[in-house]
């Protein structure tokens, strides 16, 4: 390449020809690069933003309630059995409300609040409390910590992401003056002063019609709401708590810039939830029900273990049929067929199914599986077969170029010895390609796993809310779910949606990682 | 014609099969013609090889002395479009015969191929294969007895009696070529073609590999397609010279070399053409 080993120097215009051949070639390179990072850095932002969507609903607040498990409300006379103690989703649910109400009395003024009160936790939440006393049941009578997620709003608003608000630590409180109409008057010199700027360098960026922003001052487990804020004083309507609280203390002021009327969370919850977690009660702790859980209208409760159970009997399905299917179709069309009109028509047509959009694949199925052969809506083994359709092209297309790589002079080898076709095939032949066949299966596999558009046309897209236990069960899968749940209204479902994508993405890291292993360990050179 | 130079059978004769005497045409041809599709490749050939000689066959390339030796052991039946006409009698029998199964045939007549292509399995399971598969061993100790017999003939043992599980693949070319004869030799061959075994070699592993030829002479019928003239002189007693798909000379291989009687062949040998 170099011309300095040369020994006459080239001519002028060979040294140019010389030139501008190796800036082609330096441009090349340069080009490649620049495609490996335009790749890289899209793999880099989807994973980013998957990824921090997904780190939000890796965890969720819990709420923990002492409670005791009274005879009389869990397993009341004629139901106390086990079986009734885990169905008795009231009696617990009551349980929590009242522990709830114990806390927080003020809610019981009206039924407005009472009902926001006992929005904090969903009445399914409590089932897994129930049937853990209902398998111990000397625990009735005693006394018990009740731990059950918070509802998905205050959840997320604990997290920072449900509602915009601004917090200001307010100056020293000096004086707390109950007044007639039940509100109080709160003075300190420069007291507020912050709060008041802070809401004029606030009013800049709201849109007009989005309402005066709420004030909410919070010292310790106590919360008011302020109104006629000046800089050293401000009226105060108690939420929460004592409006002693409040005296000599600095208390934290929190702008919420959207209306209360706009948000799913009103002031007194956001007042009950900051309590709770002052008083302690309320943990971030690592959301396994993710994996534990199956599919809930309520995003605190969902999880995706029917979906995954399913996707893995429906994998379990693809594999026992496609990967047999495909993998001696190709080896009876590369080793043994002869060539003529009739396998080229056959391989031509091999390569079209590949090609054919899944979701057609997914009306066959439907209407030979379902409607001719009367098989099971919404099961894996559908599910499983439909895909197998859809896989096996594949597997036939990697399988035949793994028994194509392996060299003719195996194949002569064997035969010179005295080995029959088959012999020659299966012992020596398959086991060469052997890496490359699994490889192509595992890759088609692992197309069919993200797959959804076929399965939505055999019903497997129906809300399931038990793990199934066999094939023939009423299933969804993986990528069917993050579709099911990308289409909810509520803005909780986002960060999950992401992080059951999360766990799909992983599955297929796994399936990849398993190819890479494979080929690593049984990968021959010859 | 026989112009064999037999030699004296060796005493441990276990693996070779009761043959017949010294001399003997192993393997007759008659009007051989061999078509690839519409294209004729061989053009009536019709020859014989003597039991326990080496015989070479010469010419240029694309001259067919491949193809005609890939029909000893019905090898073009595995080629499509290949179509192999006239007789080759073993034994009275035509192997060309519609009820003749080449896969028998096949552990009757071995072969070398140009290059080493050792299973990549074990040294010993690439020796090992043959024998099992067309059961020739009855239990562990009679097949260790094969291994070992078929590679000493094959003069690889010392080199590779220590390690037989190492795979076959990891020995270097002239020790694969020596397994792939070893190979060929485990199944109790009658014939062995080689298919130019040494052109993929360095000259040293030419050498022994000629050696093992000259050794390999006294019990089989050899028949060794090479490209060079000096080899074939070394370790053949008949050469055949082919060229265009036509047998043009065949004799004892002192007269080709020294007193061709055919101008076509002299022209070969003194390296006028090829």
């Amino acid at each position: 390449m170099t011309d300095t080993v040369r020994t006459s120097a080239p001519s002028a215009a060979a040294a140019r020809h010389l030139k501008r051949r190796r800036a082609r070639d330096g441009r090349f390179r340069y080009y490649g690069l620049t495609a490996i990072f335009v790749a890289l850095g899209a793999l880099a932002v989807l994973v980013l933003t998957i990824g921090t969507q997904a780190f939000s609903a890796a965890t969720y607040n819990v709420v923990r309630y002492e409670v005791t498990l009274d005879p009389a409300v869990i397993a009341p006379e004629g139901a106390n059995r086990p079986a009734d103690i885990s169905r008795n989703v009231e009696g617990f649910y009551g349980l929590v409300r009242d522990n709830l109400l114990k806390t927080f009395p003020e809610a019981e003024a009206d039924r407005v609040s009472r009902r926001e009160l006992s929005d904090f936790v969903t009445r399914l939440a409590v089932l897994p409390t129930a049937r853990l006393v209902a398998n111990n049941p000397e625990l009735v009578g005693s006394t018990i910590t009740l731990t059950a997620p918070l509802n998905d709003d205050l959840d997320l608003y604990l997290k920072g992401q449900g509602v915009r608000e601004r917090k200001i630590r307010a100056g020293a409180v000096s004086s707390v003056q109950g007044d007639q109409d039940g509100t109080f008057l709160l003075s300190g010199t420069g007291a507020f002063e912050a709060v008041v700027a802070g809401l004029a360098a606030g009013s800049v960026d709201r849109a007009e019609d989005a309402g005066q922003p709420d004030v909410l001052l919070t010292a310790g487990v106590s919360t008011g709401r302020l109104s006629d804020i000046g800089a050293g004083s401000a009226r105060m309507e108690l939420l929460t708590g004592r409006a002693q609280d409040f005296a000599q203390a600095r208390p934290a002021a929190r702008i919420i810039v959207s209306a209360e009327s706009e948000r799913t969370i009103s002031d007194r919850q956001i007042a009950w939830v900051l309590a709770l977690r002052e008083m302690g009660r309320v943990d971030r702790v690592p959301r396994w029900t993710l994996l534990t859980n199956s599919d809930s209208t309520y995003p605190e409760l969902a999880g995706g273990l029917a979906a995954i159970v399913g996707s893995l009997l429906t994998m379990l399905i693809t594999a026992l049929v496609a990967m047999p299917i495909g993998i001696l179709a190709a080896v009876y069309l590369e080793e043994f067929a002869p060539r003529n009109r009739l396998t080229e028509f056959i391989e031509v047509n091999i390569n079209n199914l590949a090609a054919v959009p899944s979701i057609v694949f997914g009306l066959l199925g439907a209407a030979l599986y379902i409607n001719f052969l009367g098989m099971p809506r919404s099961a894996p083994l559908v599910g499983g077969l439909v895909l197998a359709l859809m896989t096996f092209p594949v597997v036939i297309i990697a399988s035949r170029a793994a028994l194509k790589a392996v060299p003719p002079s195996v194949r002569s080898g064997a035969l010179a010895v005295g080995a029959s076709q088959m012999q020659t095939v299966f012992h020596h032949v398959v086991p060469l390609a052997a890496p490359g066949i699994l490889t192509g299966a595992i890759l088609g596999m692992a197309r069919a796993l993200g797959e959804t558009a076929p399965l939505l046309l055999i019903g497997m897209v129906a809300f399931v809310g038990d793990v199934p236990r066999s094939p023939a069960d009423e299933s969804t899968v993986m990528p069917v779910l993050i579709f099911s749940w990308s289409n909810n209204a509520e803005r909780a479902w986002e960060p999950l949606t992401s992080a059951m994508i999360i766990i799909l993405l992983a599955f297929l890291l796994v399936m990849n990682g398993l190819v890479v292993f494979l080929r690593r360990k049984y990968e021959r050179r010859w | 014609m026989d112009t064999t130079q037999g030699t004296p059978a060796m005493m441990d004769d276990t693996l070779t099969l009761p043959r017949s005497a010294d001399g003997a045409q192993r393997i007759d041809c008659r009007n051989i013609k061999v078509f690839y599709g519409q294209a004729q490749a061989i053009h009536d050939v019709s020859m014989s090889f003597p039991d326990r000689a080496v015989t070479a066959l010469i010419g240029p390339s694309g001259c067919g002395k491949s193809t005609f030796l890939r029909c000893l052991n019905r090898m073009n039946d595995t080629i499509e479009n290949c179509r192999v006409e006239g007789e080759i009698l073993m034994d009275g029998e035509n192997i060309n015969d519609e009820d003749v199964d080449p896969v028998l045939l096949r552990s009757r007549v071995g072969m070398v191929f140009q290059k080493p292509n050792p299973f990549p399995k074990s040294i010993y399971d690439n020796i090992a294969y043959g024998p099992r598969i067309h059961g020739l061993a009855n239990g562990r100790e009679d097949l260790d007895a094969i291994v070992e017999k078929s590679l000493r003939r094959a003069g690889l043992w010392e080199e590779v009696k220590d390690r037989l599980t190492a795979p076959g693949t990891s020995l270097s070319g002239g020790q694969q070529q020596r397994l792939c004869i070893a190979r060929a030799i485990a199944v109790q061959p009658e014939v062995i073609l080689m298919d130019e075994p040494c052109s993929a070699l360095d000259p040293i592993a030419t050498a022994r590999i000629e050696e093992l030829i000259d050794d390999l002479r006294s019990r089989y019928c050899i028949v060794i397609v090479t490209h060079s003239m000096q080899q074939a002189a070394r370790v053949s007693q008949r050469t055949a010279f082919f060229h265009l798909g036509n047998l043009v000379e065949l004799g004892d291989t002192n007269q080709i070399f020294t007193n061709p009687r055919e101008k076509r062949t002299e022209d070969y040998i003194t390296g006028r053409f090829g």
